[in-house]
């Protein structure tokens, strides 16, 4: 029920986006099939709301696998040093072979964010009190020491800005041909699916796993490959997206709990319809300027992290 | 069957289980007592495969936990931790249902529900069945993770300290639902306790630990009695009888 107006409202909001922007294009120009604008629809628009929505499935599906890894409701992609990761593999591909082709760019990216993210656990798991905002607290210094070293390097190299601009989330370069690469959290987004009640196992502790006859460790690390495939992904096709895999789950749970098998379609679709409402406001608020996603995103996210903060709090 | 030999576990130089034997027996309630830091909870960790040993072998059904697939293990075995505080916000029923996730893992058939149904029966929880965790009370909190347990439907149940923050009457009740796993589903049940007239009154035979080794084992009107407490806790302890059960009184 709750899932199927969750999809209605996705959908219109897909059509809408398709119909958002500086050329103006009308449902008659499809019918009467203006070649100009069909190609206009079928290299910018279909592709950038593509992307808008498994960018908004994938990183809030990301954020909550690493809730339920970390037993912590305040980890996500943004605060556990994952996004500065994928940052520092874009640099290290940057300095190194910055001709070698996406594939490999891809590579570099994802194989820095599953590090990261592997030594955060580690990190966490040693962490004796786990105070719930502790744990987060730590993930944001982690990321702050990673930021700090992909800086100095891009300071050196005097790629500052470009390096910027690769974390600046934005969905208005996306072109058909050039933004294929967010396909992957696909597979990603299947997965969790698939082992939703070994993600929310997972979410019991380790005892706990054992106790159920579940594999910990392997369960783990699938979480791990799933949230560094989808994390690199979007950052390589459109930036950071900040705020998404923490808020979304968040207000998810605190409606629906944390059953995953229940949850986790109504926080996929729930992050697609919000990434694709920041969307539209950022293109229509200064039109025909956009603001970029990133900005709107942290925007909204950063006051609805406000009011989860003092409502978690209770 | 359970049965542990030679079970050597240390932190550092500390010897915490010594070389500890023993077999348990089926359908019977066998509780663990002794001192804190006699090894306790951690002889039940052990057999638990939630904590490894350093040496000797734990057998289940005469086959070594270790050669057991974990999920086959988690069908025969299932261990409750006081520590096992689960953070999610499920609803008891929810929670109750993942006892079946050894068998059923990601979805559960009708034979599944049956058993949920069953173990929130067999725990009085139908009112509060599909209430959140965190909205109840700690001896409600309690009866959910037993029903979760008798959901999982093990021949072999560990219990940890499971009347630690519950008060007089949800203890009694504990207490009552062990005995009723055991006396009517045929549960084998080994139980860490600390109250000493739980033990007593609930028990079919106590292990008495001490310094890492088992220093008793026996029937429970062998064990409660003055000199062997006295030895197990280095106390004086005066038993009364009353009721046809052994009281003691150590204050």
């Amino acid at each position: 029920m709750r899932i199927a107006v969750l999809s209605i409202i996705l959908l219109l909001l897909a059509v809408v986006s398709l119909f958002v922007g500086v050329a103006d294009i009308t449902v008659a120009d499809i019918i009467s099939w203006d070649i100009e604008k069909i190609s206009l629809i079928s290299i910018s628009r279909i592709p950038r709301t593509a992307a808008l929505i498994l960018a908004g499935v994938g990183m809030s599906i990301s954020g909550v696998i690493m809730q339920q890894m970390t037993q912590n409701k305040f980890v996500s992609p943004t605060t556990a040093g994952t996004l500065e990761a994928a940052k520092m593999g874009l640099l290290i591909f940057f300095i190194f072979t910055p001709n070698a082709g996406m594939t490999l760019k891809m590579l570099s990216a994802f194989l820095f964010t599953f590090f990261a993210s592997m030594i955060f656990l580690a990190i966490v798991r040693k962490i004796k009190h786990r105070n719930v905002v502790f744990v987060p607290l730590v993930g944001l210094m982690f990321g702050g020491i990673i930021g700090s070293v992909s800086t100095f390097f891009a300071v050196q190299l005097n790629i500052v800005q470009d390096s910027n601009a690769w974390m600046m989330g934005d969905f208005s370069g996306i072109l058909q041909g050039r933004y294929e690469l967010i396909y992957l959290t696909l597979p990603a987004i299947l997965i969790t699916y698939f082992y939703a009640n070994k993600f929310t196992v997972i979410g019991m502790g380790e005892e706990f796993s054992k106790n159920l006859g579940l594999n910990y460790n392997s369960i783990m690390n699938i979480g791990l490959f799933c949230v560094s495939l989808t994390v690199s992904s979007v950052v390589i096709t459109a930036g950071a997206i900040p705020f998404l895999g923490l808020i979304i789950p968040n207000v998810v749970s605190l409606i629906f709990g944390d059953n995953l098998k229940k949850t986790l379609p109504l926080i996929a679709l729930s992050g697609a319809v919000f990434l694709l409402i920041c969307d539209i406001l950022g293109r229509v608020v200064i039109y025909p300027y956009e603001v970029p996603i990133g900005v709107t995103v942290s925007v909204f996210g950063s006051i609805i992290f406000l009011f989860l903060l003092i409502w978690r709090k209770r | 069957m359970i049965e542990v030999q030679e079970i050597t576990k240390q932190y550092g130089d500390k010897v915490v289980l010594d070389r500890v034997g023993m077999q348990f027996n089926k359908g019977k309630i066998t509780s663990l007592i002794g001192g804190n830091g006699a090894g306790k909870s951690t002889l039940l960790s052990v057999i638990s495969r939630l904590l490894s040993q350093d040496g000797g072998v734990v057998l289940v059904d005469e086959k070594n936990v270790t050669e057991y697939k974990s999920k086959m293990l988690a069908q025969r075995l299932s261990i409750l931790k006081q520590s096992n505080h689960v953070r999610l916000k499920l609803t008891v029923r929810e929670l109750v249902s993942f006892g079946r996730f050894p068998y059923s893992q990601e979805k559960l058939t009708k034979e599944d529900n049956k058993m949920v149904d069953r173990a929130i029966d067999f725990l009085n929880l139908k009112e509060i069945e599909h209430s959140y965790l965190d909205e109840l009370s700690g001896g409600q909190k309690q009866r959910a993770y037993m029903a979760m347990v008798v959901a999982q439907d093990t021949e072999y149940i560990l219990l940890d300290e499971p009347l630690n923050n519950l008060d007089m009457k949800h203890s009694v009740q504990t207490m009552k639902i062990m005995r009723k796993l055991a006396d009517e589903l045929g549960k084998t049940i080994i139980i860490v306790l600390h109250d000493i007239n739980f033990a007593s009154h609930y028990s079919d035979y106590i292990v008495a630990l001490k310094n890492g080794k088992i220093i008793y084992h026996d029937t429970t009107e062998n064990i409660i009695r003055e000199d062997v407490l006295k030895d197990v806790f280095d106390i004086n302890i005066k038993i009364c009888e009353f009721d046809s059960k052994r009281i003691c009184n150590y204050f």
